[in-house]
């Protein structure tokens, strides 16, 4: 209990640090201009990539980790350079800028000669993207430390790290991959573990408002694609037979085959929904968990300028009400990785079926975990 | 809205974080923790078929230990009566042995005694006779001094054997 809640209070200091010289404004008498505090695009900010790590500060005064950019654009050719050169769009570098408005807000463009801006191939490697690399790096040690120390002598049961991991591992394994895929199941368990693990790490990574962690990983769009198209790739190139069969001649009368395959266009459409699903679930679940938490934190700078006694109070409630969701984002850090694999290992399931005789003994420990 | 266009780049270095992780875990990690835990498990349940019937073979060494000290101790009590019987019987044989022997011995005493009885009788009625046939010798040599005396014996004599012999 100590832990998640220093790591609140972390959340609050990191974002208390650089608040009062900028809320010392509103406060005065230059509160109505342009320096009031614009929730909407903090929080669009924090949720979005960006080409530096940023801890604290603002604008002129800011500490921030530089990341590499690597760009490739179409008339210079390849480009490695640290985001610390661009600082925050206001220089440009090499012909690139960090666009403040337009189409492409907040991401690198190179001006052309004729005046227009395109986007290069952007590779860099953002905030996001390092965070990816470091929870990696950290899954592949804590779990090749974990199956060390268990392989080592698998007879003795383990304590510490590799006994916190095998009881993970057994936990997904007995209650996720083999009740959904059934048969064969031992096949997709490194599969589905990696998921697993994948997703709850960074998750939790992003839960820690600090350096390694606060990165909206797991509530982005582009991460969650890849691991829905991977579950997309495994549940299809692994179908059976009877599986394809049912998509493109299911048993259903034949005038909803026939003259025009209305069926076989429902199926083929409900491949490409589940994992969109999948991803759109994950993507969205963790991305409003920290925009909450960012919105409830920034009640304490909105209503600075209400007076002291409204801002106070709105201070206690603001700290009570991210404790709560903070918690509950630690909850939904592991309920939506544990979903996601479930999912994915129910969908493995079905694409599994076997022709009819079987497939109806088999289908009620399928539909069990789904109906969860 | 740009929250919701995935990011090339983003995507670029998702799937070598995430084909990297998948690569090693799906390889190196998972498989290995999940046969350990096999391993483990097959352990324990061949452990606990092996107690079981380590457990069987114990009631049974239990049992035949019991049997066997049953049967040691009819075989003592046996073997205790046994010695026992013998006991007595020796006694009862070395008993009467003794009393024959000693019977035997008295016999021979007594035997000998009534042969020295008899010895010592006949010895005695030798020396009576020899006395008595001294002294009627001596008798008759008195009395017989004279003629008159000598016929009247031989008289009375020969009337004695008339007598008998009638």
């Amino acid at each position: 209990m100590r832990q998640p809640l220093s790591i609140i209070i972390l959340i609050f200091i990191y974002h208390l640090i650089p608040i009062p010289a900028d809320a010392a404004l509103p406060a005065g008498e230059e509160a109505a201009g342009g320096e009031e505090l614009n929730v909407k695009e903090m929080i669009l900010h924090h949720l979005a990539d960006s080409y530096e790590w940023h801890i604290t500060g603002d604008g002129e005064r800011d500490l921030s980790v530089p990341l590499p950019v690597i760009l490739r654009s179409r008339q210079s050719g390849w480009h490695l350079f640290l985001s610390s050169r661009l600082h925050h769009g206001e220089v440009s570098y090499r012909g690139f800028s960090i666009a403040s408005e337009g189409k492409y807000a907040g991401k690198i463009v190179e001006s052309l000669p004729d005046g227009t801006s395109v986007r290069p191939l952007d590779l860099s490697l953002t905030r996001n993207a390092a965070s990816l690399l470091i929870s990696s790096l950290l899954l592949i040690l804590l779990v090749l430390a974990a199956a060390r120390s268990v392989g080592r002598d698998p007879l003795k049961p383990k304590k510490g790290l590799g006994g916190l991991m095998e009881m993970a591992v057994v936990m997904i394994e007995d209650e996720v991959v083999k009740p959904a895929v059934g048969k064969d199941y031992a096949r997709y368990s490194p599969y589905l573990l990696t998921l697993f693990f994948f997703i709850l790490i960074n998750n939790l990574m992003g839960l820690i408002p600090l350096l390694p962690g606060g990165a909206n990983v797991t509530g982005n769009i582009a991460v969650t694609l890849v691991m829905a198209v991977a579950t997309f790739v495994v549940v299809n190139f692994t179908g059976s037979k009877e599986y394809y069969r049912e998509i493109f001649w299911p048993d259903v009368p034949v005038w909803l085959k026939v003259p025009f395959p209305l069926m076989p266009i429902i199926e083929v459409v409900g491949l490409f929904t589940k994992p969109f699903a999948l991803m759109i679930r994950l993507f969205a679940n963790i991305m409003a968990g920290h925009a909450i938490v960012l919105g409830l934190t920034s009640l304490i700078f909105v209503s600075v300028s209400l007076g002291a006694t409204i801002n106070a109070s709105m201070t206690v409630a603001s700290v009570l009400f991210t404790v709560f969701i903070d918690f509950v984002e630690l909850l939904v850090a592991f309920i939506q990785a544990y979903v996601f694999t479930l999912l994915s290992a129910v969908f493995i399931g079905l694409a599994r079926v076997e022709p009819h005789v079987v497939r109806n003994v088999e289908h009620s420990p399928e539909d069990h975990p789904a109906h969860k | 809205m740009s929250l919701l266009t995935p990011e090339a780049g983003l995507l670029f270095w998702m799937m070598i974080s995430f084909g990297i992780v998948l690569l090693i875990l799906a390889r190196y990690g998972f498989p290995v923790i999940l046969k350990a835990v096999e391993k483990r498990k097959n352990y324990i349940e061949a452990s606990l078929v092996a107690a079981r019937e380590a457990q069987e073979e114990l009631g049974k060494v239990v049992q035949t230990g019991e049997r066997m000290l049953a049967e040691a101790r009819r075989d003592q009590h046996a073997i205790l009566k046994e010695t026992t019987r013998l006991k007595e019987q020796l006694i009862e044989e070395a008993r009467t042995a003794a009393a024959a022997e000693s019977e035997k011995m008295l016999a021979s005493a007594r035997k000998k005694i009534e042969a020295e009885k008899e010895e010592a009788l006949r010895t005695i009625r030798r020396e009576v006779s020899t006395l008595s046939v001294e002294l009627a010798e001596r008798i008759l040599r008195e009395k017989l001094g004279d003629e008159q005396e000598q016929m009247k014996m031989i008289d009375r004599l020969l009337d004695e054997v008339d007598i008998s012999k009638a």
